[in-house]
């Protein structure tokens, strides 16, 4: 089942002509001329659909706490700022597909009743802000954008907007400054950005690949989609699957499918890379917790782990950890955990924007602590030193950054703590070029 | 080096960042800011304390607005950079595609370390993060170009490329 990547090989798919041919710009045509923007809405809250940036919170939902005061504009901002290791799903979707995101820009727009669109694109993808451009244009030549689309008499103007290089401004506040032409620093909430946002107007801030969901929620129903998936998680994911597979890439599956087969199977990723075993994996970005071989691939409780928010979830942060925004990245029996926690401190360290003390000071900490013990440097204490700053840091911060920074460091702590003692006591084999931990015992080691 | 006295858009930029301001409600065209400092460093390179005061002056606003936000953000470089900047994802992923490697191996072949450019100008090296293209590991970026599944062999191709 594909509705966001079904024609996205069609050759030419990134014009409107052949996009079109493919179906495209139909739920525009619906939505516009055959619904009202509460019937839209409604059938996006039928179908369940939820942000697919990370946070899975209900779109339709979102959509209905937008304050609609008479007189005052409202804004649909499209979060296009993906930037957490490990995803790159909104990246392959907007370079192959650019119109698959604006027809779901100029539904959800619509539904919203914003005139005014914006698209906030990272700019390191500033190749990518061009592609959307030209598609643009190509909407404005065929009356799909401007004033008074397919004589529908609903207006919309659509803009891209490039970012600077800050993994915060996927937060929407954060956002929501940058767009405002400010640095990148989250917002205190309440006000929330559907009462104040964007210039201090009601808007909606939703992912690429949420928005791009709509439109097939348009043509098909939002019943037809919640069909899709399994209880609460309903409808396609988007995976961007990295690491050591056979098969890396962007897959778009239904949700409900057990992480095994998506692992595993020829239909997905193919496996793990020949000749190797997995050891672990971070199943939605670098935020997420990442589990071991086992528990990614069975709850505690033995059962399948699913390819849902529920299943990933199973066993909260003790056993389990989260869907988040997709970003599957698979390690095999060569990887250093401790390496790759490093990176993802010296990330968070490096995106942190300064506001909150905790998190500006924590990731500091933890980013100078991981260092000395991935370089024979550590000290016993380290390994607890480093868990006590996670936890100041966890829940004490304005944005989930925050949150997003402690995770991973905690969680590589929790499952793959031997690892760390072993770099710790033995600093002249663990600072050898390749060396890695063998757990006696483990999965990836037999 | 920029000369001071000279730093003036050509007109077809000009009349592309009228455009850009346009595309946000009256009043509101510091909203203009990051695009124009895109446009701004692809004609000057980078973000010189000149030039981000001629920014401030093509949308009316404090060049103390323009320096909070060209500091905030990784990808305006704040100090003369070569003519090509080789931006590297050192972040998880790349790394466990062997990125750790390839960047060792650009750096030696330019023989500068992060940070620095060579000394016919021609290359500066930047660590950055996470580009957003994971399943194509390693990963450089030069200007708007991505360089996907970086080898060895593949970057000196490029480098030699590069250097024509």
């Amino acid at each position: 089942m594909k509705i966001l990547t079904e024609h996205i090989n069609v050759p030419g798919i990134e014009t409107i002509d052949v996009f079109r041919k493919h179906g495209g710009y139909s739920a525009v045509e619906k939505a516009l001329k055959k619904m009202t923007p509460d019937e839209v809405t409604e059938e996006v809250k039928k179908s369940g659909l939820r942000g697919r940036g990370g946070a899975g919170f209900p779109v339709g939902m979102k959509w209905s706490f937008l304050a609609k005061p008479e007189g005052v504009p409202r804004y649909l901002v499209c979060n296009a700022d993906e930037s957490e290791p490990g995803t790159f799903k909104d990246h392959y979707l907007m370079w192959k597909s650019p119109h698959t995101l604006i027809e779901g820009m100029i539904v959800s727009s619509y539904a919203l009743g914003a005139n005014t669109s914006y698209i906030y694109v990272r700019g390191e993808l500033m190749y990518v802000v061009n592609i959307l451009e030209k598609a643009i244009q190509e909407c404005y030549d065929k009356g799909l954008l401007g004033k008074n689309i397919l004589g529908s008499g609903y207006d919309l103007d659509l803009f891209v907007q490039p970012g600077g290089g800050a993994y915060i401004c996927g937060e929407e506040t954060a956002l929501l400054e940058s767009l405002e032409g400010k640095r990148g620093n989250p917002r205190n909430k309440p006000p929330f950005p559907a009462v104040k946002g964007l210039w201090q107007s009601p808007t909606v801030v939703n992912n690429v690949e949420s928005i791009a969901a709509t439109s097939w929620i348009v043509n098909n129903g939002g019943e037809e989609y919640a069909k899709i998936g399994i209880g609460r998680s309903t409808g396609t994911k988007l995976i961007s699957a990295s690491g050591h597979l056979r098969k890396p890439g962007v897959y778009e599956i239904p949700l409900g499918i057990t992480v095994e087969d998506f692992i595993y199977a020829d239909e997905w990723c193919g496996g793990i890379r020949e000749g190797h075993k997995l050891k672990a994996v971070v199943a939605g970005g670098s935020s997420v917790p990442i589990l071991p071989a086992e528990l990614i691939l069975k709850t505690a409780n033995g059962e399948n782990r699913l390819m849902t928010y529920e299943s990933l979830s199973d066993g909260g942060f003790a056993t389990g950890t989260m869907l988040g925004s997709g970003g599957f990245v698979v390690m095999d029996e060569t990887t250093c955990i401790v390496h790759n926690t490093l990176t993802f401190g010296q990330f968070y360290h490096h995106e942190s924007c300064g506001q909150c003390s905790p998190c500006r000071e924590g990731t500091g900490w933890m980013d100078k602590v991981l260092h000395r013990i991935e370089h024979g440097k550590g000290r016993e204490e380290d390994i607890d030193l480093l868990v006590d700053v996670a936890k100041k840091i966890e829940g004490n911060t304005i944005c989930p950054l925050g949150d997003a920074a402690a995770w991973p460091v905690a969680a590589a702590i929790r499952h793959f703590r031997d690892e760390f003692e072993w770099h710790i006591r033995h600093p002249e084999k663990a600072t050898q070029k390749g060396a890695v931990f063998m757990r006696e015992g483990a999965s990836w080691t037999k | 080096m920029v000369n001071t006295q000279t730093i003036q858009f050509p007109a077809d930029t000009l009349e592309l960042v009228h455009k850009i301001i346009k595309r946000y409600p009256e009043g509101k065209q510091k909203s203009a800011l990051l695009p124009i400092l895109h446009l701004a460093q692809a004609e000057w390179r980078w973000c010189s304390p000149e030039v981000m005061d001629y920014v401030a002056g093509l949308l009316n606003i404090k060049p103390v607005e323009v320096y909070e936000v060209a500091t905030f953000y990784t990808m305006f470089h704040l100090e003369p950079v070569g003519e090509h900047v080789i931006e590297y994802c050192r972040t998880g992923p790349c790394c466990l595609m062997g990125g750790v490697d390839v960047y060792d191996h650009l750096k030696k072949k330019l023989g500068i370390e992060t940070g620095e450019t060579t000394q016919d100008g021609k290359f500066t090296i930047k660590e950055v993060e996470c580009l957003a293209a994971c399943g194509w590991g390693p990963v450089f970026q030069i200007r708007e170009k991505y360089y996907m599944n970086l080898t060895n062999e593949k970057v000196d191709e490029i480098i030699e490329e590069l250097s024509k």
